[in-house]
């Protein structure tokens, strides 16, 4: 018997629709030795044909259902410390990552009260405004473990289901192997590593996906030219921040509010 | 039908001058050339109105950008007794100005006079009150104005249009350099007269016309902070393309094809006043109109005959005449759009029906029209017509009522029609659309929200909502 055991590696894959495949192109790329999968224009294609068929089922679970869901990924993530840690992520991190996780869960029954309303129209009619999810958000991330986590929550939190170009790779896959156990609807989060530079275009440029957010884009020639590709099925667009990216700070609301669309409906009152 | 004696409104209540200047700095200046425009009810010349080149606009934002700094540090109470008093003037002007609107963009002076002006004047005394009160509206501690807002308007309300766009801006402490459409200039003219009553400091609103160039080169002027466009989907995706990069803040009202439903269990003669006003209100010439109805098949027959019985009794004809029902439609070019797609219409295997109808001989015109027989792949089911024309496809379920509802880029308005409230309430949630009107349609109040889902645009008009538009 050797002294030490032979270590079971893990392969870092893409998440669509729930799965995790390789990329369809057959293509990898190296990051810290381990081999990555390179996503491909096909393979955004299919994670927004899952996204687009998550999404009404998601936008349709109780608010309360998804508050929970999104507690179990913080509980889930709560468990896989140890490997986060592996992967660089400092428990300081961690335990801001984590909080993040329960602090958008607990918008999710909430967000429609605050950024709703009852209106006061001038005639006998029952008008309210209320919160609906865009649809289907394509998220350029950030590569810190926060900073996905920025993004990826406020996004799901209101309905939206998501495509996110990820960053960092392997907290990337990890964080997928985590919603994978954590109720997350197939297909709510898909997740593409590779290069942002390459597929973000094609993700811009979608017809089927309704909002996009740059967050995670640094250059601000390319941030521009997606912003104008994003112009073609009129996309919301959040751009990235003007003054730089800490996502310590109180996120606000703008997060999901910027991915959100105000419904108003009128019904008339009498006998 | 019944015969009415003619009951016009007399025109000469509005004195409009052979020429007006653009509003900049306060002052009515010249600009690089001249249009005109025209009443589109006898094609007969109003006045000639300067056309705006890029160095008039760059006197525009350049005023704007000045009067920026003393207006957005002026306290909210003072912003807002500005605008008090300008929805005051307009109260007391209303008379004048629903004429002039009626003459300029051939509107029925019943509707110019009981919708749009009355709305115009709610909408400016709802955000005069917001004035001093923006910290309390929900976007943080601290909400601060854009800067400059360059807003370019459509011509199917142009004063209200107007409103939605200044009455904002300014309560929320920007400054605005806004353009009115080509053929109805007339009532933003007016409006500038308007802000000089009020004394409102020079500057503070700017008013450019001119054409499709003008707009250009005012929503990429690298000085404005923040473009506002109520118009077509098509100019609103050049438009987010040319502010994309530039950080400029942008809301775009855009286009509608919104579906009316009318369930077998509607109150049959209240769901056609609603259809009729859904599509024929304002010639058509409106962004949430009812342009495509959705009949459950079980009532198909009975609502159609009443329809059509309905239609029959409509008036078209002199605008300024109290009793019009369908005024002009707003200009030569809006009327080929219409004829060329209705033609594609009965082209593609529709059935066209229009009640017997007279129309008169100067002016531009289109009787009220419907389609039977449509498919949601006919071109008059896809493609906003902007006109008096009504496309009617029929439905079983809900499930297919909501599916046909939502096929569309569009996401504006959608109407239903039931005395089931469970089922009201479940097809709302279901539509993609920004405003549904249940039981009753084209419904508008400064206090709600207006604006659309997916290639109708984004960012929403009017309501709490409305003011995030134009704060940072």
């Amino acid at each position: 018997m050797p002294e030490t055991r032979v270590s079971v590696r893990k392969t870092y894959k893409l998440y669509i629709g729930g799965s995790f495949p390789r990329s369809e192109s057959g293509r990898t790329y190296l990051v810290d030795g381990d081999n990555v999968a390179l996503a491909s224009r096909k393979d955004l294609r299919d994670a927004v044909v899952a996204a687009r068929k998550a999404q009404p089922g998601w936008a349709g679970a109780t608010a309360y259902n998804r508050g929970q869901v999104l507690y179990r990924v913080a509980e889930m993530l709560e468990a896989r410390r140890a490997e986060f840690g592996t992967l660089g992520v400092d428990a300081a991190e961690l335990d801001a990552v984590i909080d993040r996780w329960i602090w958008y869960a607990g918008w999710s029954d909430k967000i429609g009260q605050v950024y709703g309303a009852a209106n006061p129209v001038a005639g006998p009619y029952f008008n309210l405004s209320a919160p609906e999810p865009t649809g289907v958000v394509g998220v350029v991330a950030p590569a810190s473990f926060l900073g996905l986590t920025s993004v990826l929550a406020p996004a799901m939190v209101t309905g939206n289901t998501v495509v996110v170009l990820a960053g960092a790779p392997q907290v990337a896959v990890t964080l997928a192997e985590v919603l994978a156990t954590s109720d997350v609807p197939g297909g709510v989060v898909n997740l593409l590593t590779g290069r942002a530079a390459e597929t973000a275009p094609w993700l811009a440029a979608h017809d089927d996906v309704n909002a996009l957010d740059l967050t995670g884009v640094s250059d601000p020639q390319l941030a521009a030219e997606l912003e104008r590709a994003a112009a073609g099925n009129l996309k919301r667009v959040l751009r990235p921040p003007a003054d730089g990216n800490d996502f310590r700070r109180d996120p606000g609301l703008q997060p999901m509010t910027a991915l959100l669309e105000i419904k108003t409906v009128w019904h008339p009152k009498g006998f | 039908m019944f015969e009415y004696a003619p009951a016009p409104e007399s025109r000469s209540v509005v004195e409009i001058a052979p020429s007006y200047g653009l509003f900049i700095d306060g002052e009515f200046t010249p600009g690089k050339d001249v249009f005109k425009t025209v009443n589109p009810a006898s094609e007969e010349v109003l006045a000639e109105v300067a056309e705006a080149g890029p160095e008039d606009v760059d006197r525009a934002v350049a005023a704007a950008r000045r009067a920026f700094g003393t207006w957005s540090a002026l306290p909210g109470p003072e912003r807002a007794r500005y605008l008090f008093r300008i929805a005051r003037i307009i109260q007391e002007r209303s008379r004048e100005l629903a004429v002039l609107e009626s003459l300029d963009n051939g509107k029925p002076i019943r509707e110019s006079r009981d919708v749009d002006l009355p709305l115009v004047a709610a909408h400016f005394f709802y955000h005069a009150g917001w004035a001093d009160k923006l910290e309390y509206a929900g976007f943080g501690p601290d909400p601060r104005p854009l800067g400059v807002a360059g807003q370019v308007i459509p011509w199917n309300f142009p004063l209200l249009m107007l409103a939605w766009k200044i009455a904002p801006a300014l309560a929320t402490g920007n400054t605005v350099v806004l353009k009115p459409a080509e053929t109805t200039p007339l009532s933003a003219l007016f409006f500038a007269d308007v802000c000089r009553q009020a004394d409102l400091p020079p500057g503070v609103v700017n008013i450019v016309t001119g054409a499709g160039d003008t707009g250009r080169h005012l929503v990429e002027h690298p000085d404005v902070n923040k473009v506002a466009f109520t118009g077509s989907t098509e100019v609103g995706r050049q438009i987010a393309r040319a502010v994309a990069g530039t950080g400029k803040k942008l809301s775009l009202e855009l286009g509608g094809k919104a579906a009316n439903i009318v369930f077998d269990d509607a109150p049959i003669d209240q769901a056609v006043e609603g259809i009729v006003n859904g599509i024929f209100f304002n010639q058509g010439h409106v962004c949430c109109a009812g342009s495509r109805l959705l009949v459950q098949e079980s009532v198909y027959e009975p609502l159609m005959e009443s329809l059509k019985r309905r239609m029959a009794t409509l008036r078209l004809g002199d605008p300024l005449d109290k009793n019009t029902d369908i005024g002009a439609i707003n200009s030569a070019a809006q009327l080929a759009r219409i004829r060329e797609l209705s033609d594609v219409g009965a082209a593609e295997g529709a059935e066209r029906w229009s009640p017997a109808c007279e129309l008169p001989e100067q002016g531009f015109w289109f009787a009220p029209t419907i389609f039977t027989g449509v498919t949601q792949a006919h071109r008059i089911a896809r493609e906003e017509i902007f006109g008096p024309v009504l496309s009617v496809l029929t439905f079983r379920t809900p499930d297919e009522a909501v599916e046909k509802a939502n096929n569309t880029p569009y996401g504006l308005s959608a109407g239903i029609w039931s005395d089931k409230g469970s089922r009201i309430l479940a097809v709302a949630d279901r539509l993609r659309a920004g405003v549904v009107w249940a039981n009753t349609f084209n419904k508008f109040d400064p206090t709600s929200p207006f604006g659309g889902y997916k290639e109708s645009g984004y960012g929403r008009e009017g309501g709490r909502h409305g003011l995030e538009a134009y704060l940072a």
